[in-house]
């Protein structure tokens, strides 16, 4: 029997995809300039029919790439062309939460925020919200070891996933990890997030829960120029506090922002965003020092939030920033880039000397705290060689984060995007040792072929 | 999001078709909000995925056919227009593709006659009436039987008896001093399946110092008509609208749907010698609950005894309007105790005819609906949109009612619970 055949005896119509208007929508992932059209997508609703469709192809030879929500910056999700797309959507169920051991066991289908939802009446929450937490699956947040703003204070989704069953590129299920901190043996479920898929589905997820902070305290400090902004940040965290965020948008953003959302966010250069959290006295007592320190920071204009209504609209405007960008411009590219905090301000002064230089508009919203950078280059796709210059712009700022002693990547991953800067970053016996990972788990290749690993690397080139 | 849509050649509507598109970058925070979405999980059911397909039809790669079953599922609820952070018209998106393809697309006998049988019925009280009479009289002998589900749902929505409308007088005085004249649409259906929320709109408005002028030569919004793609029974619906509002300051509605598809006519007249008068009347539109907050409520005596009620948000309210915290903030002056249910975003699965077409989907997100308002513990339901309540109150067993009828009953003095218990 065919492939397709096999599958279709494994998947009733309407949960094995193959026509021309059940599959184009899934041709882009959150990064439209890239588009690849799958044979299949497949929707399953157990795991046991997520390991067929995973030996399947692995009998057949055929790519695939596990799909969540698609809110993928760097192409991470981009099925194969002429591969298989497992979208696990519908494996959204959260199978335990157990509020005693604070732990809760997803399908990897659930959506980030969701999470959350559910533990609420227990007072816990799960801790990485990326922006796109809304509608973000926990599966696409291990494969990218996804972070967010809260990330400066609580860590990545790497220091949240305790456990993992996973379906390897051949088909073998595993578990890794289990369902305390106190691991036994080696660190594996640690090693499979944020491999992006390349190591195959993960099928459950065991995740850390966390108490809700009892108090917030959130301000916004506006200033006349990013580096103003970019140096609070500095004093902050030489004064020894330790937000749980800080946040800083520039002028793009925040009039984009504003327009999306009404967050009420000040006109200025640049805005700066800082959560304390932790418990009352605490937080008041780090209130008083983080005041007295922006006042002397030369911030042209300060606000609290005055309860949880005024805490939202400020996160939900930082938060909608990237899509709101879209008003700005026709098109976009999302970068990643990590400096240390240390250079924060440098690096912002060269990419807007960057910007310049190429004639396109970058807007800089970013999680100043842990240097993490996420210029947006602006493009209209429309005019011929836009697309070009601001993929050119956009690598450029990429090697001034590996000069200035960063990375390529703080939270969206490399997928398709980035590839090419792989050999920028890691030595050639870097890649080839990720390769050698790569083909001991997936002699054929198929999981999520094509994405992270430079073709060099592939042993194609 | 990147098109290569041929604008020059699809006109004024291919303009707003594409602009549409290009506001789309695909970063899917319209997902969590999509009733089809959340009920199908796939992604040609949700608003990006949509956009998508539309794209792939006007650039002419994917045959209109193929793209129809999931485009036709769309409710236009525009909860995605809510979400959306980059600001994409998606309502005017679906709407003008409604518009453009209906000519082009491919319908059986039996379903293009249901449906015109359907646009050329509902928006006209005077055809809609003795049929809806006809149905609720069948409906017992009816119910039994193995109904094709065409004449299922429609059924399942007709009350058990149908209340009768009386002749309006042509002018409501303002109760004291006159704030304001406006005149009222009067809607379709709604005069027919409940003219209590018209008599219930009345009286707030009179209550509240305004004149109400009943113009004799209005029709039907004509919404019904625009979001099936008709666009010449829309257009015929309008004209006469355009008209009969020509002299108020203000048209006040109170059907969500209605407001919404009145606020549309700019798009429906888009190109045409109308456009600039359907600005103008589109401008002059406001909901009930806009209108007595932008002129000062004077609110009810509180309820003879606490009430707790649950505020249901209409799609062509919230979303297409814009208007979530006026009924709120009339409702807690009124002395109700105003309840939150979970996902208010989401659509109860009324939209217009939908349920008539895609009963299943619109079954499920109406159960949904109910056990959401249910568990907010709350006596009362109370919406701006006839649609919905006829939606809701088949799946829920708590009285809902429309908000200005919740008001005038407090106007009357009357305990609602007792009242809607009658």
């Amino acid at each position: 029997m065919g492939f397709l055949e096999e599958l279709r005896a494994l998947f009733p119509p309407g949960r094995l995809l193959t026509k021309e208007a059940e599959l184009a929508p899934y041709e882009s992932d959150a990064l439209t300039a890239y588009r690849k059209r799958p044979l299949a997508v497949v929707l399953p609703q157990r795991k046991e029919e997520v390991v067929e469709a995973v030996r399947l192809c692995h009998r057949h030879g055929v790519p695939f790439v596990a799909r969540g929500s698609g809110t993928s910056l760097s192409g991470g999700s981009l099925p194969v062309e002429g591969g298989l797309v497992i979208a696990l959507n519908r494996m959204n169920r959260i199978l335990r939460l157990d509020p005693k051991a604070r732990i809760a066991v997803v399908e990897p289908g659930v959506v980030n925020l969701e999470v959350s939802r559910a533990a609420a009446p227990y007072g816990l929450y799960y801790a990485p919200d990326p922006s796109s937490q809304p509608i973000s699956t926990i599966g696409g947040n291990v494969a990218f070891n996804s972070g967010g703003a809260h990330c400066l204070k609580y860590g990545m989704t790497a220091n949240h996933v305790l456990g993992l069953e996973v379906v390897t590129p051949e088909g073998e299920v595993v578990r890794l990890g289990g369902e305390g901190l106190e691991g036994v043996g080696p660190d594996l479920h640690g090693f499979f997030v944020g491999t992006e898929g390349l190591l195959g589905v993960a099928l459950e997820v065991t995740l850390r829960l966390l108490p809700k902070p009892e108090a917030y305290h959130t301000l916004l400090a506006a200033y006349g120029s990013l580096e103003a902004a970019g140096e609070t940040v500095s004093r902050i965290l030489r004064q020894g506090l330790l937000p749980g965020a800080i946040e800083i948008m520039d002028r793009l953003a925040i009039e984009a922002a504003e327009a999306a959302v009404k967050a009420g966010y000040p006109r200025a250069e640049a805005l700066l965003i800082v959560e304390l959290e932790g418990p009352r006295e605490e937080v008041a007592e780090e209130a008083r020092v983080l005041e007295a320190l922006i006042r002397e920071s030369g911030a042209q204009e300060v606000r609290v939030a005055r309860d949880e209504a005024e805490r939202q609209a400020i996160w939900k405007g930082r938060k909608a920033a990237f899509s709101a960008v879209g008003r700005l411009s026709p098109d976009y590219i999302v970068q990643d880039g990590v400096v240390p905090r240390s250079r924060l301000a440098e690096a912002l002064r060269e990419i807007g000397r960057l910007s310049q230089a190429y004639g396109l508009r970058v807007a800089n919203v970013f999680h100043a705290g842990d240097g993490n950078l996420h210029p947006l280059v602006l493009y209209d796709g429309k005019k011929p060689g836009e697309l070009e210059r601001a993929e050119a712009l956009a690598g450029e700022i990429l090697r001034l984060c590996i000069q200035l002693g960063g990375s390529l990547t703080g939270e969206h991953g490399i997928g398709v995007e980035k590839k090419a800067y792989m050999p920028e970053m890691f030595a050639k016996e870097d890649l080839e040792a990720m390769e050698r990972v790569k083909r001991a788990l997936d002699p054929k290749g198929l999981a999520n072929r094509g994405k992270v690993l430079p073709e060099v690397a592939h042993g194609r080139g | 999001m990147q098109h290569r849509i041929p604008v020059e050649t699809l006109g004024k509507e291919g303009e707003v078709m594409a602009h549409a598109i290009e506001a789309c970058v695909h970063c899917g925070f319209c997902l969590p909000t999509c009733p089809t979405y959340v009920v199908l999980q796939e992604e040609m059911d949700s608003p990006r995925g949509r956009i998508f397909l539309m794209k792939e039809v006007l650039e002419g790669n994917l045959p209109l056919e193929e793209a129809l079953p999931y485009l036709d599922r769309c409710l236009a609820c525009q909860a995605c227009v809510t979400a959306c952070p980059s600001g994409v018209p998606y309502g005017e998106l679906i709407a003008a593709f409604r518009l453009h393809t209906e000519e082009k697309r491919h319908r059986y006998p039996l379903e293009r006659a249901f449906r015109l049988a359907l646009l050329r019925t509902l928006p006209h009280p005077e055809r809609f009436r003795p049929l809806a009479a006809l149905g609720v009289g069948l409906k017992p002998l009816l119910k039994p039987l193995p109904l094709p589900k065409a004449l299922r749902a429609p059924l399942e929505l007709l009350p058990e008896r149908l209340p009768k409308e009386a002749p309006y007088p042509e002018v409501y005085p303002a109760k004291g001093e006159r704030k304001a004249r406006v005149g009222l649409l009067l809607g379709c259906a709604q005069r027919v399946l409940r003219p209590s929320i018209n008599e219930a709109t009345l009286r707030v408005l009179q209550e509240n110092g305004v004149e109400v002028v009943l113009l004799r030569e209005q029709a039907c919004c004509g919404a019904l008509n625009l979001h099936a793609g008709d666009k010449e029974g829309a257009r015929a619906l309008a004209r006469q609208n355009l008209k009969a509002f020509r002299e108020v300051e203000y048209v006040v509605t109170n059907a969500a749907g209605c407001g919404s598809g009145m606020k549309e006519y700019p798009l429906l007249f888009l190109g045409e010698p109308e456009e600039e008068e359907a600005r103008r009347l589109a401008a002059k539109v406001k909901d009930l609950t806009v209108i007595l907050e932008a002129l000062g409520f004077t609110p009810p005596p509180p309820p003879p005894r606490p009430l707790r009620v649950a505020y249901h948000d209409a799609c062509h309210l919230a979303h297409a309007q814009g208007v979530r915290e006026a009924p709120r903030r009339l409702l807690k002056a009124a002395g109700v105790e105003v309840l939150e249910p979970k996902e208010w975003e989401l659509c109860c699965g009324s939209a217009g005819t939908y349920n008539l077409f895609q009963p299943e989907i619109a079954a499920a997100l109406g159960q949904r609906k109910a056990a959401n308002l249910k568990a907010t513990g709350a006596e009362l339901v109370v919406t701006g949109n006839i649609g919905c309540l006829t939606q809701i109150q088949a799946h829920l067993d708590l009285p809902v009612l429309h908000t200005a009828e919740l008001l005038a009953l407090l106007y009357a003095g009357k305990d609602p619970l007792l009242e809607t218990l009658a």
